[in-house]
């Protein structure tokens, strides 16, 4: 009998972790039972199922507050993200690439002065940041936000291109520029398709990130037509108060996508966050 | 970019050490700000239930995450689905996911339902609205929110260890506990100091699940130092006080981050050696 093969206690433990995965599923089957009800039967049976399912809170939850739609708020996380995770695989493939690659004194420490930014948090420049970027005009504005996230997470973006770049030998570079290509040449023909599994990484995770951040769109757009999805739920909630069938549609709706995302890219997801955690 | 991060960093180490409304001048009080900080009971509170919170946070969520890891590495024939679940909450909306927890905790809701239900009345209290219980529920709500996150690390872990040596220790007539303490527990080592300090840094800056459980309250008795720089700078106004607040989260990460390596690289070495 070798310690692997699947035995009475083994069947026992599948058992135990199906209850505990079914329990640790609760919260969401309330969100779902509960956002297609109305609120009287939310206080009578909470938990049962819909039996005559209110899609009209979805309706509701879809018009978000006055100020903004959930439509609306979708649209722009949407934006925000894709264009931040954009500038994020640019600048940090190159950024890593120039650090990866030349060795001096001011590369080693410019990357460990990204690494160590990792580590702190984001509360520390937000004064300033908040400041500088109502002065230039550029809070509460797409290209402002883009920045401001790219910022944010290039050391993260930084410091997975250059872990990965560190096990890539050279050869295939030098190969390039002994036939005449220029450094630029090499970088975009070369070096970034070789890239792939790890812009994968970078994508995934900052994408993520930024879907859900809080406290940076909480300062920057709350109360404007630019803001991200967690900020209109925050707000949606400040409006509805105690009204849970409409506040559990608009949780609904703004997990819906990445939910969807998770779905088609699951193995890819954990992948990012394992490969870039343990990076 | 580089440049930016770092010249808002010390901007912002700058503004902590004066009085400033975002909109006058700036005035220099020197350490003024950071003697408030160790003055006023709701930042000595703050700091207080940001150290308890992320303790008690590591500890669970290790442990959830260890636990599952164990459980699901191999043999359970279900392990990718209970996988996927377990992840999911990683990656959907922190704030959102919250909103749902402040259902269940909510006076009339399922949670006090179950108590009653069970005849345990006594049990009953509105749980995010007690002092006592508020700061936990962030927890509770942290732990289910992040498990998934500990559980893959330690089963990529757990994958990088031979079943050779598994096997040869069960063959050896070795109790499953001693193989874990002996075997898998030593290789873990650095899955352990990665996880520790994830999750270390997450308890530290605990916001979104602050903000939608309780909003720090009631009245301060579950205010973190994040929820207390935003509230601070940008709810009243105080951007120097806000940023010396910030400035003291940050000293607070660095010191418990650099403790933390350092004792847990010294466990890994002894354990290697």
């Amino acid at each position: 009998m070798t310690p692997f093969s699947y035995t009475k206690r083994t069947f026992l433990r599948e058992v135990i972790l199906i209850l505990v995965a079914a329990v640790f599923c609760i919260p969401l089957y309330i969100v779902l039972v509960m956002s297609l009800k109305t609120n009287q039967q939310i206080s009578t049976t909470p938990l049962s199922f819909p039996l005559h399912p209110q899609f009209s809170n979805y309706r509701e939850a879809w018009n978000g507050t006055a100020d903004l739609t959930i439509y609306r708020a979708l649209i722009n996380t949407a934006i925000i993200t894709v264009g931040s995770v954009v500038l994020l695989v640019i600048c940090g493939s190159l950024c890593a690439y120039v650090l990866a690659r030349r060795v001096s004194k001011l590369s080693t420490g410019l990357y460990l002065l990204f690494v160590t930014s990792i580590v702190l948090p984001v509360q520390l420049g937000v004064v300033p940041i908040y400041v500088e970027m109502r002065n230039t005009g550029l809070a509460g504005s797409y290209p402002g936000m883009i920045l401001l996230y790219t910022g944010l997470f290039m050391p993260l973006s930084v410091f997975l291109y250059a872990g990965f770049m560190r096990t890539l030998p050279a050869t295939y570079e030098e190969a390039a520029q002994i036939d005449g290509a220029g450094l630029r040449r090499t970088f975009v023909r070369v070096v970034f398709p070789l890239l792939g599994p790890v812009t994968a990484t970078v994508a995934v995770l900052a994408g993520v990130f930024i879907w859900n951040e809080f406290f940076m769109s909480l300062i920057f757009l709350s109360g404007t037509h630019k803001a991200m999805i967690t900020v209109a739920i925050y707000g949606f909630v400040g409006e509805y108060a105690s009204q849970w069938n409409y506040i559990m549609a608009a949780v609904v709706i703004s997990i819906i996508p990445i939910l969807a995302f998770y779905v088609f890219a699951q193995k890819q997801l954990v992948r990012g966050f394992t490969g870039g955690i343990r990076g | 970019m580089l440049a930016f991060l770092v010249v808002s960093s010390i901007a912002g180490a700058w503004y902590a050490f004066t009085r400033w409304d975002g909109i006058s001048d700036p005035v220099w009080i020197g350490f003024g700000n950071f003697r408030e900080i160790f003055s006023s009971d709701t930042a000595r509170r703050a700091l207080l239930h940001t150290v308890q919170l992320s303790v008690v946070f590591v500890v669970l969520v290790n442990a959830a995450g260890l636990l599952l890891a164990l459980g699901l590495n191999r043999a359970v024939k279900s392990r990718i689905v209970l996988r996927a679940i377990f992840f999911l909450p990683v990656v959907i909306i922190p704030l959102a996911t919250s909103y749902i927890w402040r259902f269940i905790f909510d006076y009339s809701g399922p949670l006090n339902g179950l108590f009653r239900a069970l005849g345990l009345d006594s049990w009953v209290t509105p749980w995010v609205g007690d002092p006592t219980w508020a700061l936990w529920t962030i927890v509770v709500v942290m732990v289910w929110n992040y498990t998934g996150l500990t559980m893959i690390i330690y089963l990529a872990g757990l994958q990088s260890i031979p079943d050779e040596l598994v096997e040869a220790s069960v063959v050896d007539g070795a109790s499953a506990w001693t193989t874990f303490r002996r075997i898998t527990a030593p290789l873990l080592a650095p899955a352990i100091t990665i996880n520790a300090t994830l999750s270390l840094i997450i308890g530290l800056r605990a916001f979104d699940q602050v903000m939608a459980l309780t909003g720090g309250g009631p009245i301060d008795a579950s205010e973190t130092l994040a929820t207390q720089v935003y509230k601070a700078a940008f709810v009243d106004g105080r951007f120097g006080y806000g940023a010396a607040l910030a400035v003291a989260l940050t000293v607070l990460v660095l010191i418990v981050v650099l403790v933390q390596l350092v004792v847990l690289r010294s466990r890994e070495a002894r354990m290697g050696a």
